[in-house]
């Protein structure tokens, strides 16, 4: 398997392409045969073999002009990667179980479209563009999210076989990427011992007179805290709503690494906290973090909770 | 957008299959069989609506049991799966049903194969013009489909215009392939019997009737082009089989080899070229005498010059004839007898004048002309409906209806001189031919078939006597249409009197002519031809696949560089600007201006201030200032004097 891996190395020029924008010159596309062209390729060489059997002039004629077909159909299938600009975009992190949705920019230099670029970073998790004649596009390359942490983005595998699926040509991308990926979120109840006396017992979700408005759900929010009625008027076009509160309570919170229980592994209890992040944001509360070897201070805000949660994943125990 | 939905078919694709199924099987229409061409149509017809109606396509049992039912069916039709209207028959159903298993890309594609390999077929029944052009646009049609279905949000015009463009882009290199790919000349295994079925053309029997069916015909039969002048009319015999058994109905060829030809000629030799077209027979219909024949033909002993195989496609042949020549003088006492005989019994009111006039005559020159003379009778009428006669046909004939066409004068006057004690035979061929002033061949249609006699005088050896130019001199002189009395069942192209009609005629037949020669009769004895001409005599194959190699290596380059080279260059302080970057090593990201850069390197490699610095500033200027010519000049000494990085 070395000897493979250090075999492509060299064969691919496998390298990390920093941040600069990559422009894809014949040295990094790679051409070969497809499925659908190996299948044309046999039924040529039998429509040879037909036409020099019975001696069809016209026969010839067709079996060449195919043979040509597919001759140019491989420059132009090369040629559909061939100058195309990859640029890194951003990510937005994500937690873990989810897929994170690197951005790249494609940029089209020539005045003709490109289409059926396939853009992979895992086998069989594919997203395909196609970019107009001197213009730009935005993909996002999914890749799932399974461990907490910085998640960088591997090898891309860019392949096309536009126009006629006779070649697959591909090319293989390194931008230097990464997407954060938050714990897993466990939702569970907000630590009740936490909370100072004189507040108000109900979480802040207090009356109907501090209703404040909507925000989109997060994938970590309790299905209990979404406003179904309000979610209905979107058709399911768009995310679930969550109600937001003003004010509720002004007490701090504190969600402590110690409060959480000491029995269960690091990950369970960092999603735990992770939870209670984002059930504490939700209900936009004023909360503070503490970690061994690390404490935020109370605040609120989409802003802190972001904080927090990238102290989550990237604490090490 | 997962992998899986990629594969399945987009709504609006399946019509495109739906054209490229229907163009690649429609012309196999006229000649499947019926019932196939209706159930065909039916699945096509299904499948249509299942896709209209947005249904499901029906369950692969149902398409297995389908299958099977057909190549049944075809088994039956044919008695045989191997051959070329069997095949053909199961690739068209086989296309037919395949749209109504289109599930995925995958079925798609091994549609557009199947398609691709349907438009070959087509060149079994026909190689004209029209068919060339008909699979061009098919081939056009299928390869925008295939386009289509590796590309979305594509208008079908764009389409169509892509591949056109691919289609053309590919032409040069079917030009390269069709001249310099070695020509092998088939067969590579044994033809299937239907290969050359459906042929017409003179058939190595005679019966009354046989010629006159044939003459309906205005298939062209074969070209000739003459090197030299073109003989008179009536000096253009062009002789088929010798027929020399008869049995009182049907003239046949008699069996066994013959002596060579002595032929003593007098006078200039013609030369010309004959393009024959396939008619499964063996003989080249030379015009009398011939003396000499390309190496693989050669005369039988009866001066009828056979190829060494059947000519069952279109070929050449370079032939010389004398047209004054004495054939036989010293013919076997054997052969003479054997054209004598006669089946016993029957014509007896034929054999007694033809006895009465060996006693009076007694010279056989002088009992030809006598022949000729009785046919010179105006009772005797040329037509192509004759009366049907009884078991005394030439009885009948002679002296009763008197109506006949070529083969009854032919088979009458042998008759009566066998009868008389004169060597005779009857001659199938053709005579005549219609000249196309547009390209200068000579063309001689199915309809100048004719049948004429040849009788043995001492020391003259064999002589052609045509009786028909006694009873209508005019077919010989004029051509049959002028030759038949009005009224008679003639088709209606030999009607074309008519001056631009006849002029549109010879038009469209010049061009198949040179579509004929110079695209489908290039074959490999052309091919050599042209190498030679190229500069390459002694071309074998290998020589060919070399120049074949570097042909098309060559137009790869080129198209390559097409397609390398269309890409709008970056401008000039941007790539220089680039280059700076390689060659310090230094990473900058898109959304890092080079002032925030040079801020970077100051706090983490302040080392490379100093040359990054006028790069910068020179960089900013070129790509800024309202003038930059001398800004890029700057830049571009700043990177030059750039230290190249050390590989690390």
């Amino acid at each position: 398997m070395r000897l493979i891996d250090n075999l492509q190395q060299r064969l691919f020029r496998w390298k990390t392409d920093g941040t600069a924008p990559i422009r894809l010159d014949q040295r990094r596309i790679f051409i070969l045969p497809s499925q659908g062209g190996l299948l044309y390729s046999l039924a040529l060489v039998v429509m040879l073999l037909g036409a020099i059997n019975y001696n069809l002039a016209l026969g010839h004629a067709l079996v060449f002009l195919l043979a040509g077909l597919g001759l140019t159909g491989m420059v132009h299938t090369f040629r559909n990667l061939h100058g195309l600009g990859i640029t890194a975009g951003r990510c937005t992190p994500v937690f873990v179980g989810e897929t994170a949705q690197f951005e790249l920019i494609i940029d089209n230099n020539r005045p003709t479209p490109r289409r059926d670029l396939n853009f992979a970073a895992e086998k069989g998790l594919s997203s395909v563009i196609a970019v107009n004649g001197h213009d730009q596009a935005k993909i996002l390359v999914p890749l799932p999210a399974r461990q907490r942490g910085w998640l960088t983005l591997p090898r891309i595998h860019l392949s096309t076989r536009y126009p006629l699926g006779l070649f697959t040509a591909w090319s293989y991308l390194q931008p230097a990427m990464r997407c954060l990926a938050y714990p897993q979120p466990i939702t569970t109840t907000l630590p009740e011992s936490t909370l100072p006396t004189k507040g108000n017992a109900s979480h802040g979700l207090g009356g109907q007179e501090d209703f404040a408005g909507f925000r989109e759900r997060q994938p970590a929010d309790a299905l209990r805290h979404v406003a179904w009625k309000a979610s209905a008027r979107n058709n399911g076009q768009r995310p679930l709503l969550i109600k937001l509160f003003a004010g509720g309570s002004d007490a701090e919170l504190s969600l402590d690494w110690s409060a959480t229980d000491p029995g269960q592994s690091v990950e369970t209890r960092l999603s735990i906290l992770a939870g209670w992040v984002l059930e504490a944001n939700g209900l936009n509360l004023t909360y503070g973090l503490r970690l061994p070897g690390r404490e935020i201070p109370a605040a609120n805000g989409q802003s802190h909770s972001e904080r927090c949660l990238e102290a989550l994943a990237l604490f090490s125990p | 957008m997962s992998t899986a939905h990629q594969e399945n078919l987009a709504r609006d694709v399946p019509p495109w299959l739906f054209v490229s199924a229907l163009v690649t099987t429609l012309p196999h229409v006229t000649h499947l069989p019926l019932w196939l061409s209706v159930l065909s149509g039916t699945f096509f017809l299904w499948a249509t609506w299942l896709w209209r109606q947005d249904r499901r396509q029906p369950k692969r049992w149902l398409l297995l049991l389908l299958v099977v039912g057909c190549c049944v069916g075809i088994l039956s039709e044919f008695r045989s799966p191997f051959g070329r209207d069997p095949g053909v028959a199961m690739l068209v159903i086989f296309m037919a049903m395949k749209l109504l298993e289109m599930r995925s890309r995958r079925d798609a594609i091994v549609l557009l194969m199947l398609g691709y390999f349907l438009l070959l077929t087509h060149y079994f029944y026909s190689q004209s013009i029209f068919t060339g052009a008909w699979l061009l646009v098919a081939l056009w049609l299928v390869t925008a489909t295939l386009i289509r279905l590796h590309a979305t949000a594509m208008s079908a015009k764009e389409n169509m215009h892509y591949a056109g463009q691919l289609l053309l882009q590919s032409l040069p290199f079917m030009l390269v392939l069709y001249l310099l790919f070695p020509r092998i000349s088939g067969p590579l295994w044994g033809m299937p019997q239907d290969a050359y079925s459906g042929k017409t053309g003179l058939s190595d029997s005679m019966s009354p009737g046989s010629i006159a069916n044939l003459v309906q015909s205005g298939e062209i039969a074969f070209r000739v082009r003459f090197a030299g002048p073109v003989p008179q009319r009536h000096q253009l015999y062009w002789r088929g089989p010798v027929l020399e058994s008869f049995d009182g109905t049907t003239w046949r060829q008699s069996m066994g080899r013959r002596r060579a030809e002595t032929i003593q000629h007098t006078g200039d030799v013609t030369a010309y070229e004959t393009t024959l077209e396939a008619h499964n027979q063996r003989w080249l219909l030379a015009l009398d005498a011939p003396v000499s024949l390309p190496a693989d033909a050669a005369l039988d002993g009866r001066l009828s010059a056979l190829a060494q195989k059947m000519v069952n496609t279109r070929q050449n042949f370079r032939i010389s004839s004398a047209l004054n020549y004495q054939l036989n003088t010293d013919e076997s006492p054997g052969v003479l007898s054997h054209n004598l005989k006669l089946p016993p019994g029957n014509n007896p009111k034929t054999r007694a004048m033809a006895e009465e006039w060996r006693a009076t005559l007694g010279n056989p020159q002088a009992i030809v002309n006598q022949a000729l003379r009785w046919f010179s009778d105006p009772a005797f009428v040329y037509t192509l409906q004759p009366p049907l006669l009884g078991p005394n046909s030439i009885d009948d004939f002679l002296f009763q209806s008197k109506r006949g066409f070529c083969e009854h004068y032919a088979t009458a006057f042998v008759v009566l001189m066998r009868s008389a004690g004169i060597p005779a035979r009857v001659i199938g061929g053709y005579q005549g031919g219609e000249m196309n002033p547009r390209d200068g061949f000579l063309v001689v249609r199915q309809s100048e078939a004719h049948a004429w006699a040849e009788v043995w005088l001492e020391k003259r050896g064999w002589i052609r006597v045509d009786p028909t130019s006694v009873v209508a001199p005019d077919r010989i002189t004029n051509g049959i249409v002028e030759a038949l009395p009005s009224g008679e069942p003639l088709p209606i192209f030999m009607q074309m009197h008519g001056g631009w009609l006849r002029d549109m005629r010879h038009r469209w037949e010049a061009i198949n002519n040179t579509w004929n020669q110079q695209v489908l009769g290039y074959d490999a004895k052309r091919q050599l031809e042209l190498l030679s001409r190229l500069g390459l005599p002694e071309a074998d194959w290998r020589n060919l696949v070399i120049a074949l190699g570097i042909a098309c290596g060559a137009l790869l380059i080129l198209i390559m560089l097409w397609a390398l080279h269309n890409a709008k260059p970056e401008a000039p302080e941007i790539r220089l600007w680039r280059r700076a970057l390689r060659k310090t090593g230094v990473d900058c990201a898109p959304w890092e201006t080079p002032m925030a850069l040079v801020e970077r390197l100051q706090a983490k490699q302040p080392a490379l201030i100093p040359q990054m610095e006028p790069v910068v500033r020179h960089f900013l200027l070129a790509r800024y200032a309202p003038d930059n010519t001398e800004h890029l000049a700057a830049l571009r000494a700043a990177v030059a004097s750039l230290p190249r990085r050390r590989p690390d």
